[in-house]
């Protein structure tokens, strides 16, 4: 048996950013990934960096997980940092096309001033064509957060994953758990390639990570899905934000390399037990329909790629975050629903300092485990 | 480059980068191109080399060239059609984008 | 331009050379309702392309091309005739496994349910990745057969012909008899002469007109006094062009200028859609291909799809029509056209003609390994022509941790240009395989998804016949969190 203190189970880019922050408070911690680092939702996803348009639950977690991408030097080193093809403060922006849409937004921006949150700005069409020169008329404008971006996501996951084994963390690929038991001496976690004990086990285990509550009888929701996107060719560099719909379904960006990734609710078929999912070309119409409609720039564009991630999914679409509700030494860190990769170099360290330290600076009540029932059916909400 | 076993049967003409070449109807693009002595079809995105058909079956995207507007286009695919406006494609092509 | 754009097919067979008609013919013969999409705009396929407006011809191109090519007239004549409809100029970007079959036809794409598939996809020259093999003037050997047998264009400056196999042979004196100004042929393959004559003595009385045809193409380049050379470790020289070849012979470099090098290392699979479909593969190590696996009629591990010809494993032409009609006769079985006897009994003199054709082709297989294809990679050559990544960077990322195909796809982007990783799939998996020291059968392939064809953004969004019904509903509180990601 390996014996260490922490045992971070998955190696997405949480896993890989918790094992890296632990190793930096002097922990030796060993993350088991049963494929490849980033192989699901990690690696395969639309990279956005994006405050804009968050459960407000998330909000403080997004702030600091922004203030993080700005200084990526700090965390990761120079040329970690530039592998990650971190693209910030070219904004997020959120396009709406109808008067309903536009009412939303103003809606939106006022509640978010009520909370104390001046981020997300209402922008009107002559805004929105300044910031995005390509978009169609018929778009009346928006919302825009100034300070978002993007980034490549399987190399900022490998860069987490090269910074941790820097700091003396292991990352053990290709080894699966297949068992997780509590005794005298702490946690007993075996897997496919050998047996670990450890004090203290995490559990970033993204679409499965239910399969390892449940190895300890505490339930979650198993649903997952597997969002798609479609990559163009690459194309002349047109627009600098990230635009998303708000009604329609509408996502995309222009990598660093010139290829247009785009998204917008186009669902794969996941096959949880087979480990990946399928593109469904007929669910592809209607994004790349919208795109068409609202950049005429994109009519000429050549899909070369589709891709689909595996990705949990809980009811409430906001993560779990904290200590497992029936066992000491178990932290949850999952159910990242689509929208993880942002949070991506913070989770870690909260995480670290639940572990250190026994507190987080940061507000995450909302993200406890408590709020499943012990079936892992989500309570509901308090009156 | 090449030359025809029959010249003269080039009745279509295509334009390519404004240069007027004569060729065979129902032939390739790349088939014409290659028998008027192209041979830079396009340059690459990333380093900005020179390329020209590889494999003549559409397999190693080399060819790509813009025809009649349309980036990305397997020029060892598509049939001649008289009149045809074909540019090289240099780095990513144009999309339609200045 | 409008097209017919077809809802359904009970079989669809997706190439048009001597497989995929040789399957088509047979199957409307039996009355499966049968279609064939083609890339091309005429049935032949690569190896008897542009046949209907050739063959008759009683001219030099005819004459250069030979009887053999002519032969594959019967071939698509029959095909015209069975009832079987053909798809020209059709693009097929996806096949999936419920037998849904996207094409593109003049620049609409529509989806077509099938309820079996033949993929009949042939087989592609496998990529030479010498230093300088990117330059203009460097063209796969079968490319200038192309542009013979579908233009009648023949090459009138300096050319090179390199690698290994038939082709390489076939090609040679095709040139020859186009008084193409052939310099010189230079033979990579690591077989002797006396060693190859060994390995053909068994093969002699049922092969004797096979080989005498090689011995003829070779006595034919001796006598336009064509120099043969033995080579290795080719380099292709040249400043934004081709300007010669660099080879080791005899214990020397040799080095001959040219205007046009033409490389050949044999030909692999192109198996782009069974991988897509994630169908069981295995490594080929004599052919040192991948190669899907398929029962004794083609069938794959994906339920409704088969394959045959040289999309499952190199057989040769001969071998295709054969595989073709194997192939149809499990289709007319699986359809309820024949019964299981019938199947049986039609499929035993195509099993018997094929098993004499594989003898043949283990032959080749063994005499002509491609040596210079598969020889370590310099580090500053091209593995992924098209986003331009070389075999050093790859063997950096290997050296760094990288233990997997698509993560090195990932971070490199090398797989991830237009030619969706055809031109590069093998190169990249040899490397890794040489960087862990392990073999192509531990390394895999590239994790591949539709399109398999590049495909326009406004072709998609106009997708006739999509199930626009087809979305899972999210079990969420609230909104679609897959629409902001």
């Amino acid at each position: 048996m390996t014996r260490t203190d922490v045992i971070v189970i998955g190696g997405g880019i949480h896993g890989c950013c918790t094992a890296l922050h632990l190793a930096r408070r002097g922990l030796k911690p060993i993350v088991l990934e049963k494929n490849t680092v980033g192989r699901h939702a990690s690696g395969v996803n639309a990279g956005g960096v994006r405050q804009l348009m968050r459960h407000t639950a998330e909000i403080p977690l997004s702030m600091a997980a922004m203030d993080a991408w700005e200084r990526l030097d700090a965390l990761l080193g120079p040329e970690l940092a530039a592998n990650c093809n971190f693209v910030g403060g070219v904004g997020q922006i959120g396009i709406a096309e109808s008067a309903q849409e536009l009412a939303w937004c103003r809606e939106r921006v006022a509640e978010m001033r009520a909370l104390g949150y001046d981020f997300e700005e209402l922008i009107d069409a002559d805004e929105l064509k300044r910031l995005v020169p390509s978009v169609a008329d018929i778009c009346r404008g928006g919302i825009v957060s100034r300070r978002d971006g993007h980034a490549n996501p399987f190399r900022t996951t490998q860069s987490f994953r090269l910074r941790a084994e820097q700091l003396g963390a292991r990352i053990l690929e290709r080894t699966r758990v297949t068992g997780l038991e509590q005794g005298d001496g702490g946690w007993t976690v075996t897997t496919d390639r050998g047996t670990f004990g450890a004090d203290i086990v995490v559990n970033c285990g993204g679409a499965w990570a239910w399969q390892a509550g449940a190895m300890v009888g505490e339930h979650f929701p198993k649903s997952h899905f597997a969002s798609t996107l479609m990559v163009t060719s690459r194309m002349p560099h047109f627009i600098d934000p990230v635009v998303i719909g708000i009604d329609r379904v509408l996502s995309f960006k222009q990598t660093e390399a010139g290829t247009v990734v785009i998204g917008g609710g186009i669902l794969g078929d996941p096959d949880l037990d087979a480990e990946t999912a399928e593109t469904v070309s007929d669910r592809m119409m209607e994004s790349a329909a919208t795109v068409y409609e609202f950049f005429p720039i994109l009519r000429q564009a050549t899909i070369v790629r589709t891709w689909a991630g595996l990705e949990a999914l809980m009811p409430d679409v906001i993560p779990v975050i904290g200590p497992s509700r029936v066992a000491s030494g178990l932290w949850h860190a999952f159910g990242f629903s689509g929208h993880g990769f942002q949070l991506g170099p913070i989770v870690g360290s909260v995480i670290a300092d639940l572990i250190v330290d026994g507190v987080s600076p940061l507000p995450i009540a909302a993200f406890s485990p408590t709020r499943f029932t012990a079936e892992g059916k989500l309570r509901p909400p308090a009156q | 480059m090449f030359r025809r076993l029959q010249p003269d049967d080039s009745s279509a003409t295509i334009y390519f980068d404004g240069r007027a070449i004569r060729c065979r109807p129902g032939e390739s693009v790349a088939a014409a191109l290659l028998a008027a002595g192209v041979d830079r079809f396009r340059t690459t995105p990333v380093g900005g080399a020179g390329r020209m058909p590889y494999c003549m079956i559409g397999v190693c995207f080399d060819c790509l060239v813009e025809i009649d507007g349309q980036a990305d286009r397997q020029a060892c695919l598509v049939p001649v059609a008289d009149g045809m406006t074909v540019r090289s494609q240099d780095g990513t092509g144009r999309f339609g984008i200045q | 331009m409008t097209h017919l754009q077809r809802e359904s097919c009970e079989l669809a067979i997706v190439g048009g050379g001597p497989a995929g008609l040789a399957a088509a013919t047979l199957a409307a013969e039996l009355g499966v309702e049968t279609v064939l999409f083609d890339e091309q705009s005429a049935p032949g396929g690569q190896v008897y392309r542009n046949v209907e407006a050739n063959a008759p011809r009683h001219d030099a191109l005819a004459a250069i091309l030979g009887g053999d090519y002519a032969g594959g007239l019967a071939l698509v004549r029959a095909f015209r005739a069975s009832g079987a409809a053909y798809e020209p100029e059709s693009a097929v970007w996806q096949v999936a496994a419920s037998g849904k079959v996207g094409v593109s036809r003049g620049g609409r794409a529509y989806l077509t349910r099938a309820q079996r598939v033949v993929l009949a996809t042939g087989a592609m020259e496998r990529p030479v990745p010498v230093p300088g093999w990117t330059l203009p003037g460097v063209m796969g050997a079968g490319a200038v057969q192309t542009l013979m047998k579908a233009s009648g264009i023949v090459p009138d400056r300096p050319v090179v012909l390199a690698g290994c196999g038939p082709l390489l042979y076939l090609v040679a004196v095709q040139l020859v008899r186009a008084n193409a100004p052939l310099v010189a042929v230079v033979d990579t393959s690591a077989a002797t002469l006396a060693g190859t004559v060994r390995a053909a003595l068994p093969l002699l009385p049922a092969f004797a007109g096979d080989l005498a045809k090689g011995l003829s193409w070779i006595a034919t380049l001796k006598a336009r006094r064509i120099p043969i050379h033995k080579g290795s470790r080719l380099v292709v020289e040249g400043t934004g062009r081709v300007e010669a070849v660099t080879f080791d012979s005899g214990g020397r470099r040799v080095r001959i200028a040219t205007s046009l090098l033409l490389l050949h290392e044999g030909v692999i699979p192109n198996n782009q859609v069974t991988t897509s479909l994630r169908c069981k593969h295995v490594w080929n190590v004599a052919q040192a291909a991948w190669r899907p696996e398929t029962d004794p009629f083609g069938a794959t591990s994906s339920a409704r799809v088969a394959v045959a010809g040289d999309g499952a494993g190199i057989g040769g032409a001969r071998a295709a029509v054969h595989r073709g009609r194997l192939a149809a006769l499990d289709a007319a079985f699986r359809l309820g056209r024949i019964g299981r006897d019938e199947r049986d009994a039609r499929a035993r003199p195509e099993r018997t003609a094929l098993a004499r054709e594989a003898r043949l082709r283990a032959f080749l297989d063994r005499v002509y390994r491609p040596a210079e294809a598969v020889r370590p990679l310099d580090d500053d050559t091209l593995a992924c022509r098209c986003e331009e990544v070389s075999a050093g960077e790859l063997r950096g990322l290997i050296a760094e941790g990288f233990t997997d195909l698509n993560q090195l796809k990932s971070f490199s982007r090398c797989g991830m240009g237009q030619c969706q990783g055809r031109m590069c799939a093998g190169t990249v998996g040899r490397i890794l395989a040489e960087g862990l020291a392990t073999d192509m059968a531990a390394v895999g392939h590239y994790r591949l998804r539709i399109p398999v064809k590049p495909l326009p953004l406004a072709e998609l969004a106009e997708l006739g016949h999509a199930d626009r019904n087809d979305k899972p509903v999210l079990e969420v509180a609230d909104g679609d969190p897959s629409q902001r990601i």
